[in-house]
């Protein structure tokens, strides 16, 4: 076994391996072709040039032929739908090819934004994030395809993005955002795209464009909806002047636990990308002072004006003290209540006695102990899957359903003796220990939770339970 | 007084994940107008169905979530002390952070 094992896992490596040097090699070629693309796209003006000019009159070279705008004839020839639009023209164009966009996040709001900015011809593009790619993620962040699963994002989006411009440049900063590298990595760039999916990264991020002078371009996505607007712009407000006050850590849903249509952060995405533009290219009004609501149920968007820079803003007022150095000390996760990282909360409710692990729950039932098992997941989460026999009475309707657990009890009881016991699942372990809590004070003092819920039963147990 | 309430950004969850509601909302004893400070209240009281701590904090909102009378933000115009006239659209909003 252990060593079909090790053979397994040197095969991935080299899997790995050989996918990484095909990725390279693959960019190489792609690369060497646009570098022949424009050298042929170039030769013939050059050979007429040469050939009617004969060396004596004036040439006639892409300089002299009023390309004062300093597009390349590729650049052109790649850009001429942009170059058509009589709103946005050469200058534009040319402004777009000479910024700075660095996009924080490379999920669900990052994937269209990134692709967008890279196509349109953003001069240089950074990327932050420290994540790997997962199966779950692929169903809204399109950016990575299946062969990037368990490769850093970043790589992934890095490699998409040159496939698909490889005229511009591309940064690739696969690390954490943290107060430590935010200021030197966002110093790099003239505009930030907010794309990370949590409230402590948020604060952190406008903070740092409001200490450097950047505008930030906002989305947020959950569920169905979704939230944008540009902030620190030409005197508009930042995100502490809306919000000063952190919202309380419940208040904070993430997509892994509250669900997102894959297709709502990427009409957000696409509209950051929108904004990205407008401000590198200097065209139109970026939405500052203004925020969009999306509501996809309702094929809504509207826009609402929200409240100027705040003078008594922390970060940005008048009389602010708030610097690099208090950048740098600021403990964002402390002041949200949050953690920056994605990883889900571990609670610790209960004292051991009052729990057992999801290989303990199992053998028990092997052993044929009489037993209620009370799934406290919410309804929809049960539909997706759940234990054999299991009651599903969710958390938010487990005190007014005490009943239905009591007569579960009594019915074990009848049929295989006293003292049935009491167990709690839910998808991860902590609403079970909020459910042994409650039942406890209720008066079923044997009520135990099963350490790291169902994922655990899925890690530890059956391998072919489905996750999700 | 009937008057549009609209919640979002999940706000919708605490009132039976109903968004839109059309309401008729009576003036306070005595008073002769209706502020924003006596919807809250008369929201919390009658339409708020579980957790109002996700909503109220305090005698306002809670952080994180903006209101808008008619598309405006209420900080606009005069925050609890804005005056609701017949037939305004009145938006809770949850702020969102995913992504």
């Amino acid at each position: 076994m252990e060593s079909s094992g090790g053979n397994a896992s040197r095969i991935r490596r080299e899997i790995e391996a050989l996918k990484d040097e095909k990725a390279r090699i693959e960019q190489k070629i792609l690369e060497l072709e646009n570098q022949l693309r424009e050298e042929v796209s170039l030769a013939p003006q050059q050979q007429e040039n040469e050939s009617v000019c004969d060396g004596c009159c004036p040439s006639l070279s892409a300089a002299d032929a009023n390309l004062a705008h300093g597009l390349t004839a590729g650049s052109i020839y790649r850009y001429s739908r942009h170059l058509l639009l009589p709103s946005f023209g050469v200058q534009a164009q040319s402004n777009l090819l000479k910024s700075s966009i660095l996009v924080v996040g490379a999920g669900g709001l990052g994937s269209p934004a990134l692709l967008y900015l890279a196509a349109s011809g953003v001069g240089r593009l950074g990327i932050v994030d420290h994540d790997v790619v997962e199966l779950n993620n692929m169903h809204r962040q399109v950016i990575h395809t299946e062969t990037y699963i368990g490769q850093p994002k970043v790589k992934s989006a890095a490699a998409a993005c040159q496939s698909i411009n490889s005229t511009i440049q591309i940064v690739e900063h696969e690390q954490a955002l943290r107060t430590s590298n935010a200021l030197e990595i966002m110093s790099q760039y003239d505009i930030v795209v907010d794309a990370t999916d949590n409230a402590p990264s948020r604060y952190m991020i406008s903070d740092c464009c409001v200490v450097l002078g950047k505008p930030l371009v906002s989305g947020a996505a959950l569920g169905l909806e979704g939230q944008l607007t540009v902030y620190n712009y030409k005197g508009g407000p930042c995100y502490r002047c809306l919000f000063p006050m952190p919202p309380p850590a419940t208040a904070c849903q993430r997509c892994s636990d509250s669900g997102v249509l894959g297709v709502v952060p990427g009409i957000i995405g696409c509209l950051q990308a929108l904004e990205a533009i407008k401000i590198a290219s200097d065209v139109g009004e970026p939405l500052s002072g203004q925020m969009l609501l999306f509501d996809a149920l309702s094929a809504r968007i509207r826009s609402v004006k929200i409240r100027g820079r705040s003078p008594q803003c922390e970060v940005c007022g008048e009389n602010t003290t708030f610097n690099q150095q208090r950048f740098k000390d600021f403990d964002y996760e402390k002041f949200t209540q949050s953690p920056l990282s994605t990883s889900p909360q571990k609670l610790k409710l209960l004292t051991p006695e009052s729990r057992i692990t999801s290989k303990e729950y199992k053998e028990r039932v092997v052993s044929g102990e009489p037993h209620v098992l009370v799934d406290v997941r919410p309804e929809h989460h049960y539909k997706i899957v759940s234990l054999p026999k299991s009651l599903n009475i969710p958390l938010t309707s487990l005190e007014a359903r005490v009943p239905e657990i009591s007569s579960a009890l009594k019915g074990q009881e009848e049929g295989g003796g006293s003292g049935a016991n009491l167990y709690v699942i839910c998808r991860r372990g902590n609403d079970s220990q909020r459910a042994v809590e409650c039942l406890q004070n209720m008066g079923f003092d044997l009520a135990k939770d099963i350490v790291g819920g169902l994922e655990s039963w899925a890690n530890d147990v059956d391998p072919n339970f489905p996750m999700y | 007084m009937h008057l549009t309430l609209e919640f979002g950004g999940g706000l919708e969850l605490l009132c039976e994940s109903v968004k839109v509601h059309n309401v008729n909302v009576d003036m306070p004893k005595g008073a002769d107008k209706l502020t924003m400070k006596d919807l809250l209240a008369w929201v919390r009281t009658n339409l708020i169905k579980e957790r109002p701590e996700m909503f109220i904090k305090g005698e306002s909102v809670r952080p994180g979530v903006l209101v808008l009378v008619n598309d405006c933000d209420w900080e606009l115009s005069g925050q609890l002390d804005t005056t609701l006239e017949e037939k305004d659209v009145v938006v809770f909003i949850s702020t969102l952070h995913g992504g």
